[in-house]
């Protein structure tokens, strides 16, 4: 297991290396510069030239690179082009942010998921499997920008029961020394910033979640119906275990197995940067701040962000290839 | 299983009472409190530093410059002078306001006015950067020692006192621009004191890009203003609290939240949902969802800004006079304000906005007529229909622009029934739109316009056609001689005359034909009183109150 471990995370640096090459050569690739961007209508050919100058643009394209290479393996990922911040400090802020949503969405998604995807195998070929069916179907054909205004014209514009946008209320004043609400909440034993905390996710997460939540209701489906049909769940059954246990023990516990791997799955993409629920509800977090670097061609929060989040999914789907083990101990890695 | 599906649901409404409960408890806010979204964070809160809007939002609140603009307009009254003039135009005596301190406690004196103008002129490396100080370089040029040959020699001189209250500000040449560039936030008084104690002075470049190295610019700016910084949360808030020790009219609210909400919708929803009471720059599709709803309300931000179509003079047959009055002429700008720009511009006769001085209203005007734009065409010896070579940008909404692609596809109707023939190109308004429009390079006519820093006429004119410039492609040393003229006159009247008699030059020319003065809309709660926009995007929240307060 340790050997695998360590094999897996050396296998980090190849990855990396060319997710760092790939992220290079298609920013620089996009048409515009940051000078373009940040001078508008007073891009002069001069001034252009001297923010070509002043960003390094006008050096040979792998001197560029060299110098990035550099920079970043010192973990200096540079400073943004338009806050002015430096990319760490940003990830800092924004980085759980958007933890936090996408937990809160996959909580959602798992929370409802799996017992729907398990009663729709149980009552196969039923009204509760059909609705199921058509719900996943919709859940993972309605665009999430769509569904995020939906949601937040009902619940937040014309009902007033949820916030429209952020993170916390602003007028609330809470410390937040770890920058996850929640868990600040928390420490800080604050019941109503944690309150308030948890309505600013609660539409952005049912939006988020809508697609993970199709997908883990089928999987789970699937599974649970291959898996209640195995010899070793007619044994069970045959042994006289009460329903329950059959189904929580066998039955449901090997059907996890393939809907673990769906779940790690969505959990780094969504980690990635849900940029158009965050931009939707004006969340603070990775995508809405990468979607604003790619308009202003922000090269160190492109170049920084793409690279730190490409860490994160790599360190998400070596978890869940772990975690395969605690689930199912039959599994062992060498 | 029916227990388990029982429970489930029982979870689920028990949750979805418990969300509506909480919220209406949690909603209500206290009214002292006014909370405005504009559309991104501030870049530093060092005013000296930053050149953007939404920084000024802020610091607008918390600095005050020697003189100020009288709300909702571009005139000049007092702010922390209470007097100031000029007898050669290059020695200027600011007769400073008693009895006012910075947050900090320290006094404000002609020390401080000082120490603040040195500070900006004794810049030197990472802080010479045009990310850093462009207003300094907009207004004084240079620095006391300039560490790049493209920096011109500084117009500032020095600073010195006489006795407490009297500063006086030696410039090299005589300026008229430079009483009305105080104004901008860039050039407000800062506390020396707090300035020192939390590195102001400290900062690097770093991947091209300036950063201050020290506190001051995140956590501790200091001034005279009505209010005073509390905190600032990268992504989410900017929050200011009311200076009791403010030496004018004290505020009325008690607390100022600025929350950054870049999508255009967002920020209108957060409007409607209550959360924000006022937000910034409403896009004109807006505009109806706001008037719809009973509880918002709409104010304009004075017009400060201009669009413009170019015509490249160097361009055959665009040199023709003749055929530049027939492009006039056959623009119809009319129905294009009226039709793209829901009711939230006017049509522009000249370039600059007339809220500006030396505005004319006598300038010749070119109202919409095809026949005499075809005259026009046939008197300059073309046979008709005359080809042209039109350029508008995509991928773009710009202030005085909002849907380009609208306004040219009406202009290009006008202009083929006027006696041209439209050839369109568009290009993406990055990179290459503007490109080729500063290199003259984007056709015979092209849409583009700007939007003023600061109230004086030599940054709307001045910027155009003081110089020789491959936009226009043209040459004509009368309107040049006038606007260099005009830029260094410090008498205000002859200023005045200058610039009118300049507009009514540049428009009989007519290098380009101005089309529309926008005014960018803003929304607040019905409750919200007291709030008066800037022409130069600068408002002071100090007036604001809530209802009947």
């Amino acid at each position: 297991m340790l050997r695998y471990l360590v094999r897996r995370l050396f296998l980090l640096v190849p990855i990396l290396f060319g997710v760092s090459l790939l992220i290079f050569f298609w920013i620089r690739a996009l048409p515009g510069s940051p000078a373009e961007s940040l001078l508008g209508e007073r891009a002069t050919p001069a001034l252009v030239q001297t923010y070509r100058h002043r960003y390094g643009l006008d050096k040979p394209i792998y001197v560029q690179y060299w110098s990035y290479l550099k920079t970043t393996l010192s973990g200096d990922l540079g400073v943004s082009v338009a806050s002015r911040r430096r990319v760490v400090d940003e990830i800092k802020a924004r980085f759980p942010a958007t933890v936090e949503l996408t937990l809160a969405a996959m909580v959602f998604a798992i929370a409802l998921g799996v017992p729907l995807g398990f009663f729709a195998a149980k009552r196969h070929g039923g009204v509760f499997d059909h609705v199921s069916l058509v719900g996943s179907l919709l859940g993972i054909s309605i665009p999430i920008f769509f569904l995020a205004i939906i949601l937040k014209y009902i619940f937040a514009i014309r009902l007033g029961w949820l916030p429209s946008v952020g993170r916390i209320s602003v007028t609330i004043e809470a410390k937040h020394p770890t920058n996850f609400y929640i868990l600040d909440a928390i420490i800080e034993r604050d019941w109503s910033t944690l309150w308030d905390v948890i309505k600013h996710l609660v539409l952005p997460a049912v939006a988020l979640g809508s697609i993970p939540l199709a997908i883990i209701t089928r999987i789970t489906r699937a599974a649970v119906l291959d898996v209640q049909n195995e010899d070793y769940v007619r044994t069970a059954r045959a042994k006289g275990l009460p329903p329950y246990t059959v189904d929580r023990r066998h039955v449901l516990r090997n059907a996890l197995l393939p809907v673990t791997t769906v779940i790690g799955l969505q959990t780094g993409l969504l980690l990635s940067g849900a940029v158009l629920t965050e931009t939707v509800f004006a969340y603070p977090g990775m995508g809405s701040w990468l979607r604003d670097a790619i308009f202003n061609r922000d090269y160190p929060v492109l170049q920084g962000g793409i690279l730190f989040l490409a860490i994160v999914f790599v360190l998400v789907n070596l978890v869940v290839d772990l975690s395969y083990a605690i689930i199912n101990p039959r599994i062992r890695y060498s | 299983m029916r227990i388990v599906s029982t429970r489930l649901a029982f979870a689920l409404v028990a949750f979805a009472a418990l969300v509506a409960v909480g919220t209406a408890g949690g909603a209500s806010k206290a009214k002292t409190t006014f909370v405005i979204a504009g559309a991104s964070d501030p870049t530093y809160l060092d005013p000296a530093l930053v050149s953007d809007g939404e920084s000024f939002r802020v610091t607008e609140q918390i600095f005050e410059s020697l003189v100020s603009l009288k709300p909702g307009s571009t005139l000049i009254r007092p702010g922390l002078a209470t007097k100031w003039g000029s007898r050669n135009g290059k020695d200027w005596t600011f007769q400073l306001r008693h009895g006012v301190r910075f947050h900090d406690g320290t006094p404000f004196n002609a020390a401080a006015v000082c120490a603040n103008f040195n500070r900006q002129y004794n810049f030197r490396g990472a802080f010479q950067d045009a990310s850093a100080t462009y207003y300094w370089q907009t207004v004084f040029q240079g620095f006391k020692h300039n560490d790049s040959a493209d920096l011109s020699p500084s117009l500032y001189r020095s600073c010195s006192t006489r006795g407490k209250f009297t500063a006086i500000i030696h410039l090299r040449r005589k300026s008229a621009s430079f009483l009305p560039a105080l104004v901008i936030s860039s050039f407000a008084i800062q506390s020396p004191t707090a300035m020192k104690k939390y590195g102001a002075n400290k900062g690097e470049l770093r991947s091209g890009t300036f950063y201050p190295t020290g506190t001051y610019a995140f956590s501790h700016p200091t001034g005279t203003g009505p209010f005073k910084f509390k905190s600032w949360v990268l992504g989410q808030k900017a929050e200011l609290v009311r200076n009791n020790r403010y030496w004018g009219k004290k505020p009325r609210i008690a607390r100022v939240i600025v929350q950054p909400i870049s999508n255009n919708t967002a920020r209108v929803q957060a409007l409607q949902s209550g959360e924000v009471d006022g937000a910034d720059l409403i896009q004109p599709q807006d505009v109806p969802t706001i008037k719809k709803n009973k509880k918002l309300k709409l104010l304009n931000r004075p017009s400060f800004n201009v669009a413009y179509v170019t015509i490249n003079s160097s361009h055959a047959p665009f040199n023709k006079l003749a055929v530049r009055q027939a492009v006039a002429y056959g623009l119809d700008r009319a129905s294009v304000v009226k039709s793209f720009y829901a009711g939230r511009a006017i049509v522009a006769n000249e370039f600059m906005p007339p809220n500006l001085f030396g505005w004319s209203s006598k300038v010749p005007k070119y109202p919409y007529n095809p026949d005499k734009a075809k005259s026009l065409l046939r008197s300059a010896g073309l046979s008709l229909p005359v080809k042209v070579d039109f350029w508008y940008p995509t991928n773009v909404s710009r202030p005085y622009m909002p849907n380009p692609k609208l306004n040219f596809e009406a202009f290009s109707a006008s202009l083929e029934k006027s006696g041209f023939s439209v050839t369109a190109h568009s290009a993406p308004w990055r990179p290459d739109y503007v490109k080729h429009v500063n290199d003259g390079t984007a056709g015979d006519l092209n849409m583009i316009g700007w939007t003023g820093d600061f109230g004086d006429p030599d940054n709307f004119v001045g910027t155009f056609f003081k110089t020789y410039s491959p936009q226009f492609g043209f040459r004509n040393s009368a309107i040049f001689n006038i606007l260099q003229k005009a830029a260094a006159e410090t008498n205000l009247a002859k200023r005045i005359a200058l610039y009118k008699q300049a507009n009514i030059m540049i428009m009989k020319f007519l290098p380009a034909v101005p089309y529309a003065h926008s005014r960018p809309a803003l929304g607040f709660q019905r409750s919200v009183n007291g709030y008066v926009p800037s022409p130069v995007g600068t408002d002071p929240f100090a007036g604001v109150y809530f209802g009947g307060q």
